[in-house]
């Protein structure tokens, strides 16, 4: 068992989401970094699509109440590990020792991991080996933020029990991981024939300024106001999908993320493609990204 | 006619006119590499694996002919009301009619599903009577009643779950929409047809 002392600024339960209900209105959730749940599940050992923790920024700090076999990843910073609580040795001053992220860490009972805010990046994935038991809903663990379905936000206190997920012993002591960089590829339409030619030339030749409001449902970015053709148009509500770029009358596009609903009423002038849409996970305000159109 | 539109590298968007009825054509073709597909107020999205050959997919789905309706009587589930709504004055209002001529020509339309969205299990209705189109709230409530019956633009909607919400309220049913033990958690799903029957407090 684990027991949270502090979840930091945001602590979600995650798996790689639910899949399969959005006709009924339940959107697919999951990590929103799908690449680094799968990473930290690898380096412990568990099955890729183990139940994580998603954690926002640092500050997250858990306590082992059991040792244990850990990854993080996702975000850059630091973790740091510390002697625990109510475990004395004496004579061995509990010094706190930094560990590497994309590596096994193995963390003795007692002891304390804490996520240090990220130098680049945002989100953190916490992979314990043998996963977090939760109960699923619709067949996840995922917390989806928007719908309220899955486990509610991880609080102080909250003591997650092991689950089952893993499947063999840790096989490499460290993975190095590239951030993968330049322009955010994208695909226009399905509505880009609502827009002007100015703004869908300007989507893919001008810096995007990531606002403050970005969160799991979405990222606002900053810049030249995307226009429509025509400004008092409106779009019957139709299916959308994690990456599509909604652009609201305001002009200042939206890009969906994992806890989106599953329908919308704003024209989509592109659709980030599917390799791409983990790095949404680590824009952070203040960002500028490009993008650049790409066909498949 | 079907239009195909690509909707990123995952998913494509038709343009279709009968959207249950490609639904439908759909999920009894089970086509191989489709992963899921979602209805909308006049599109359906189907969603594919990276695997999918994408172009032939979309050849594939503009050549399929909507299914219709099975034969006899579709099955219609009738939702008990008790119209005490906070907005039903300011409808009354707007269309021009008592209160009672509200609730009298919510009762008597038929309603289908057109699709979910905005929350879990929340449908939308198709069918509102169209003196009743009020636009939706300027600043919506903040909590909003699970089972609270309401009306926005040309829709009606029964609030599955306590929720934030725009929509004008008419009254509320007891009868549970969502329930997360069932196996189709939803009561309402696409292509459903409703009524509203009026009861007392």
């Amino acid at each position: 068992m684990i027991e949270v002392i502090s979840p930091g600024p945001q602590t979600l339960v995650q798996d790689l989401g639910r899949p399969g209900w959005a006709a009924l209105g339940v959107g697919s959730s999951g990590a929103f970094d799908r690449a680094s749940l799968r990473l930290a599940n690898r380096l412990v050992g568990n099955r890729e699509s183990a139940t994580c923790l998603e954690t926002l920024g640092g500050g997250l700090e858990i306590h082992f109440r059991v040792a244990c076999v850990v990854a993080v990843t996702g975000a850059e910073g630091s973790v740091m590990v510390r002697g625990g609580v109510g475990v004395s040795q004496p004579g061995q001053p509990h010094r706190p020792r930094g560990e590497s992220r994309n590596s096994p860490l193995y963390v003795n009972e007692g002891e304390v991991l804490t996520i240090g805010p990220p130098t680049a990046g945002l989100r953190s994935y916490v992979a314990v080996r043998r996963g977090i038991a939760v109960p699923h809903v619709l067949g996840s663990a995922s917390r989806d933020t928007l719908g309220g379905i899955g486990p509610e936000p991880v609080l102080a206190g909250d003591l997650l029990d092991l689950g089952d997920d893993g499947t063999h012993d840790p096989l490499v002591d460290h993975v190095a991981v590239r951030a993968r960089s330049g322009p955010l590829r994208v695909m226009l339409g399905p509505r880009e024939d609502w827009f002007t030619a100015d703004a869908i030339s300007a989507l893919t030749t001008t810096h995007w300024s990531v606002a403050t409001q970005i969160d799991r449902v979405g990222i606002r970015l900053l810049g030249v106001p995307l226009s429509r053709v025509e400004p008092s148009r409106e779009l019957p509500s139709e299916p959308v999908v994690s990456g599509a770029i909604q652009v609201p009358p305001d002009g200042s596009p939206v890009i969906l993320g994992p806890d989106h609903p599953t329908t919308g009423g704003y024209p989509v002038i592109a659709v980030v493609i599917d390799a791409d849409l983990d790095r949404l996970a680590q824009l952070r305000p203040g960002d500028v990204i490009d993008m650049r159109a790409v066909e498949v | 006619m079907t239009l195909v539109r690509k909707c990123g590298d995952r998913a494509l968007l038709l343009e279709v006119d009968d959207v249950h009825g490609m639904v439908r054509a759909l999920e009894a073709l089970d086509l191989p590499g489709v992963t899921e597909i979602v209805a909308g107020a006049r599109t359906v999205l189907v969603s594919h694996g990276a695997d999918a050959d994408v172009n032939a997919l979309a050849r594939r789905v503009a050549g399929i002919t909507p299914m219709a309706e099975p034969e006899g009587d579709p099955a219609t589930i009738t939702l008990e009301v008790i119209y005490d709504g906070d907005d039903l004055g300011v409808v009354a209002g707007v269309a021009g009619i008592s209160v009672e001529e509200v609730i009298a020509r919510h009762v008597g339309a038929d309603y289908q599903v057109a699709f979910c969205g905005f929350s879990p299990g929340f449908a939308y209705l198709r069918g509102l009577d169209p003196s009743l189109v009020v636009p939706r709230l300027a600043s919506p409530r903040t909590r909003v009643p699970a089972g609270s019956v309401a009306i926005a633009d040309t829709w009606s909607a029964v609030y599955p779950r306590e929720s934030p919400g725009g929509w004008r309220l008419l009254g509320h049913t007891r009868t549970p929409l969502w329930d997360l033990t069932s196996p189709v958690p939803a009561l309402l799903t696409p292509g459903t047809r409703v009524r509203f029957a009026r009861i007392a407090s």
